[in-house]
């Protein structure tokens, strides 16, 4: 497939990890759009890590996929959130100090908000500030939405289009903070990565579709950047102007990540 | 080796010395469906065995012998004959014998067309067809009727998670790539009053439908990208359920090979007693006070851990064949994959979801999420640390064996000791009767269940009809329902549900591509006329495969190999006036499946879709075939979409309009039946559809969509909503009124944009007879129609669109 080269110009490869837990379901086009910005990804179910046969200090980028992890039972993300905090708080915290990225999508970010490594004031915030919850709609929503890029604390985005489109296929994707406090807080620390603009699907606080924490490497959005890799994917394509390589707007969000990742090779020493 | 004493895990059923009556209320008590010349059978048996059955052998011979899974009236040899109304309707050969209806008619079709690319037909879980050079596609289409009917939710949900694992099982197993989800339900404002009793409202019907779909589907992670919901009020006390999903295999795991030796292994769910009696239930009339734990359980992220669990062991190749607990749960499965060899199963170790189910209860429970494999005994301690690493129970339960025996054993006792051959092969023929008379079938299907026409518009009103057509139930838009599905997991997604400038107009057939590696990509279509099968199920089942084929052509891309797959969904399998509609509708569709060159890969029957209306009569089902197509596109970047591409383009119909309104949804709103039956002139139309591929290669053709239901003004509409443009219409004069040609439903028909620059490369390519210019795309966003250079209807895209979109905004 001719679509973007899979070299990063580096002779390291950067290395990313994608989690999965019982009903992770957007590990394939999560691996494909990583391997299409240069990366190269393992996939591992969490009783991996949780067992200590995978350490996550190797992997530059941990992706917490799409899907219904344990179901969604009790809440969206809630079980496999409680794993994390519960039996890998240490080894999070250590990986998240280090710098390198975190990445959540859809269900990841349910996971990361509710795991506390969202909204991250702290590096692992000890109480839950903000949650994502069911839509207005209370359905379960499958739909392209427009997108608004914010300048924010995680720098690495800097450059995204201004405005584009991206899926979404959420039915507990309307964000919510616990205080207006933390809301006010999210936008001092410029932690709001993304906006649901011009149409706000589900009801969203502020609109918001994404955020990260307050140093800027862990980052995480309901929108599916991995689905929008190449423009055959976008529901207008036979109508869009050609562009260089086919690229959808998503893909994008995956090459900065890598892109940034690999500058952390050449930053820190080894 | 059995004694006829009494046993403890066991109860002897005397059957030796029953007479016919007492044979007939055993099977009934029993709730084992079986008929009085089958019972008679298993009596024969068991006398040269020189002793009674144990209730587990008799249930598992109902089990293997239902119409669930053993399609015994399909298979039944048939007399046919017929009292047609004239030249039209007559089959061309009658009195017809059949020794074995499916076989000479469905099956018939794929032998002749001995298509290269079928790998794997009519024998496994799912049918094969080539992909490349590394992968093929399967696909299966089931449906889940009667539990959908008792138990809108849960029914509709497993029957979704029983067609995946029918793709799970298939071969060495397919990785599920795609879902599709056909409804048919009785009109939504039905009143309560012409509820059968103990039916639930098409509207909760629906409801529960659509949520357990959705609540499966996608927490599987398989994208739902094609379907449609049909509503007639022919469904109002038995509401048809078809779920199909479409996965990828590699080439080399496509045959599976048990050994004796081989353990039999349980994966996944545990056994309780949800589903017991689900396929004997689904053999007889849905009537009030059925027992709602004939219906299944399901557990969408228990059959989620199982898929991911089983595609490693797959491709570790830890196991040499595997099969799903579907219909008769254990007992089919384990009594399917061990025909070949023999098998013997200790059902004590059986996980249960709770104590206190007796050996036979575990046997035939249809309990969810359960596939059992044929492991070699080397690899099982490497296939159970797989298994427990996802979280997912893996147990012994048994070893194949060379004696072809079905031996099953619960603590040492044996509770089923019986020939595979007599199980699979001992099954007496069915002898049936089908008696066609036209005037007789359509007085059933067109004076007891009229369609509910939506407001009863006049011929003469264009503007009025075409916005009745576009609220009619069956077209207008299904988004509020499709928009619950995640149609886009999996990022392979083409051609989507709704496309276009505003991502809401329709499209012709999902196209996707299974694996992100390539731009070949599959496309998958269906096609259902009820309507025409209350004239004439023949016409119907012609029209319906017609209607696949043509969708899976719209798309464009360079279609290559393409199959089929049929789902008849049929009334009472006693009654010989349904059994001709039977013979008919097969018969149409061989023919249409021959003409096409598409072979039927796989497919299912489901009778006894029969309720009792309030006044206490037994009613079936209008015949009801959906069939579903699957093709390889070459290249989907060269994909074609319905929605409008620039102003100024021309319009063309490609195909012959003729006069023929009857059976078509504007002639129940026009309450006029005048019209003709439409023909399907197959062999015209495969030249022709050969003739528009040749042009969508040579890109003469911009955008195209199928006409169908509402014919071409609908079709013209739905391609402005696809856009940010306008149409208008100029049909021209074909000698018959203008409703006709603007509305009905002739098939073998698309309508295509084409730009003014190849106008007559185009015209050349299709010729001037089936090149039919009925208009323009403008850029104003109206639709208009003329008639000798004047306007005479014109509305905006937008306010026909609300209409569209309005009728099932809340569902």
């Amino acid at each position: 497939m001719s679509l973007v080269g899979k070299s990063n110009g580096h002779k390291e490869p950067v290395n990313a990890l994608v989690v999965r837990a019982a009903g992770t379901n957007c590990d394939q086009e999560t691996v494909h759009a990583l391997t299409l910005a240069g990366a190269t990804c393992d996939v591992k179910h969490v009783n991996e890590i949780l067992t200590g046969r995978i350490r996550l200090h190797p992997f530059q980028i941990v992706v917490f996929p799409g899907g219904f992890s344990y179901g969604d039972d009790i809440a969206a993300g809630k079980v496999l959130a409680n794993e994390l905090r519960l039996r890998l708080k240490d080894q999070l915290q250590r990986y998240v100090e280090s710098g390198k990225l975190v990445i959540g999508i859809c269900n990841g970010f349910q996971v990361l908000i509710k795991s506390g490594l969202l909204p991250g004031f702290d590096t692992i915030d000890s109480e839950q500030l903000a949650t994502l919850t069911l839509n207005d709609s209370a359905r379960f929503q499958c739909e392209w939405v427009g997108m608004a890029a914010e300048n924010s604390a995680a720098t690495w985005l800097d450059g995204l289009p201004p405005v584009f489109e991206l899926p979404i296929a959420h039915g507990e994707g309307k964000f919510i903070t616990a205080s207006p406090k933390v809301l006010a807080l999210l936008k001092k620390n410029r932690q709001v990565i993304l906006r649901y603009a011009p149409v706000n699907p589900n009801g969203s606080e502020a609109a918001i579709a994404g955020i990260c924490n307050a140093r800027g490497n862990v980052v995480a959005m309901m929108p599916h950047p991995e689905r929008f890799v190449t423009r055959y994917q976008h529901p207008n394509w036979p109508s869009l102007p050609a562009r260089p390589n086919d690229v959808g707007d998503g893909f994008f969000f995956w090459e900065k990540a890598v892109a940034h990742a690999k500058s952390l090779f050449q930053g820190v020493a080894r | 080796m059995l004694s006829t004493s009494e046993k403890a895990n066991a109860k002897v059923v005397p059957i030796l010395s029953a007479v016919d009556a007492e044979l007939e209320s055993i099977s009934k008590t029993g709730m084992l469906s079986l008929t009085l010349e089958e019972m008679k059978t298993i009596q024969a048996y068991f006398k040269t065995a020189g002793r009674d059955p144990l209730d587990a052998e008799l249930e598992t011979i109902a089990q293997t012998w239902s119409e669930h899974c053993f399609h015994k009236t399909f298979r039944g040899a048939y007399e046919y004959t017929e009292v047609a109304l004239d030249g039209e309707d007559a089959l061309a050969k009658t009195p017809r014998t059949y020794e074995n209806l499916l076989k000479e008619t469905v099956f018939k079709a794929t032998t002749e067309i001995n298509a290269p690319w079928c790998l794997s037909v009519f024998k496994d879980n799912a049918g094969v067809i080539a992909f490349d050079d590394e992968d093929a596609v399967c696909f299966k289409v089931e449906t889940h009727n009667h539990p959908s009917a008792l138990e809108p939710y849960g029914g509709a949900g497993t029957g979704l998670g029983g067609v995946i694992r029918d793709v799970l099982g298939c071969g060495l197993g397919g990785k599920p790539v795609m879902n599709t989800d056909v409804f048919c339900f009785g009109p939504l404002d039905t009143p309560a009053s012409a509820l059968p009793e103990g039916a639930l409202h098409p509207k909760r019907i629906a409801k529960g439908v659509v949520s357990g779909v959705r609540d499966y589907g996608n927490r599987m992670g398989i994208p739902t990208a094609n379907g449609a919901i049909y509503f007639d009020p022919g469904y109002v006390g038995n509401p048809l359920v078809f779920c199909g999903t479409v996965g990828i295999i590699p080439n080399s795991m496509i045959e599976k090979s048990v050994k004796p030796g081989d353990l039999v292994v349980a994966v996944g769910g545990r056994t309780g007693r949800d589903g017991v009696h689900g396929a004997t239930f689904s053999s007889a009339p849905l009537e009030k006070g059925i027992t709602s734990s004939v219906v299944q359980i399901g557990h969408a992220i228990m059959e989620k851990k199982t898929m991911d669990a089983l595609l490693q062991a797959r491709n570790k190749r830890l196991y040499r064949g595997v099969t799903d607990c579907g219909a008769g749960g254990f007992s089919s499965a384990i009594g399917e994959l061990g025909k070949d060899t023999g098998v013997r199963v200790d059902l004590e170790k059986a996980p249960l979801k709770y104590q206190g189910l007796a050996p036979w209860e575990i046997w035939i429970s249809e309990s969810q999420e359960r596939m059992v494999l044929a492991v070699p005994p080397e690899n099982w301690n490497t296939l159970r640390t797989l298994f427990a690493n996802e979280n997912v129970e893996a147990v012994v339960l048994g070893t194949f064996t060379d004696d072809k025996r079905l031996t099953v054993a619960f603590n040492n006792d044996v509770v089923v000791s019986l020939d595979m051959d007599f199980l699979h092969d001992g099954a007496p023929k069915l002898r049936l009767k089908a008696e066609w008379d036209t005037n007789i079938h359509r007085k059933r299907y067109r004076e007891e269940n009229l369609p509910v026409a939506a407001g009863g518009v006049s011929r003469e009103d264009i503007g009025g009809t075409l916005k009745a057509l576009l609220a009619h139930p069956v077209i207008a838009s299904k988004e509020s329902v499709v928009r619950q599905y995640d149609h886009e997991v999996q990022g392979g997604s083409i051609v989507k549900p709704f496309m276009g400038a505003e991502k809401d107009g329709p499209t012709d057939a999902a196209v996707f591509r299974p694996k992100l590696s390539t731009w070949r990509g599959v496309a998958v279509s269906n096609g259902m006329n009820t309507e025409l099968g209350k004239w004439d199920p023949y016409v119907m089942a012609k029209a319906a495969v017609d209607e696949a084929y043509r969708n899976l052509i719209s798309v464009g891309g360079g279609l290559k190999e393409a199959a089929i797959l049929d789902n008849f969904c049929w009334g009472d399998q006693k009654n010989p006036h349904d059994l001709a509609a039977l013979v008919r509708a097969s018969e149409g569709a061989k023919e249409a499946a021959l003409a096409y060159g598409l072979p039927f890969i796989s497919g299912k029957d489901s009778f006894h879709n029969t309720w009792r209306a309030p006044d206490g009569q037994l009613h079936s089902i209008p015949p009801t075939l959906l069939i579903s197509a699957i093709g390889v596109i070459d290249d989907v970047r060269q994909c074609l979409t319905s929605g409008l591409r620039d102003a100024d383009n021309l319009l063309y119909v490609v195909g012959e309009t003729r006069a023929e309104t009857r059976g078509s949804l504007v002639a129940a709103l026009w309450k006029d039946d005048s019209g003709r039956l439409p023909m399907v002139k197959l062999s015209e139309s495969k030249s022709l559809y050969k003739k528009l591929q040749a042009a969508m290669k040579h890109k003469f053709v911009l955008s195209c969509h199928d006409l169908s239901d509402g014919g071409l003004a609908v079709a013209a509409a739905e391609m402005a909503f696809g856009s940010a443009l306008g149409v208008e219409l100029e049909p021209g004069n074909k000698g018959f009124d203008l409703g006709s040609q603007l509305f009905n439903e002739t098939p073998g028909r698309f309508l295509v944009e084409v730009a003014v620059a190849n106008k007559e490369v185009f015209e050349q390519t299709i010729g001037l007879l089936f090149a039919d210019r009925v208009g323009k795309t403008v850029k104003k966003p109206s639709v208009a129609i003329r008639v000798d250079g004047k306007i005479v209807f014109e509305e905006t895209t937008r306010a026909l669109k609300d209409i569209w979109k309005r009728t099932l905004a809340g569902m």
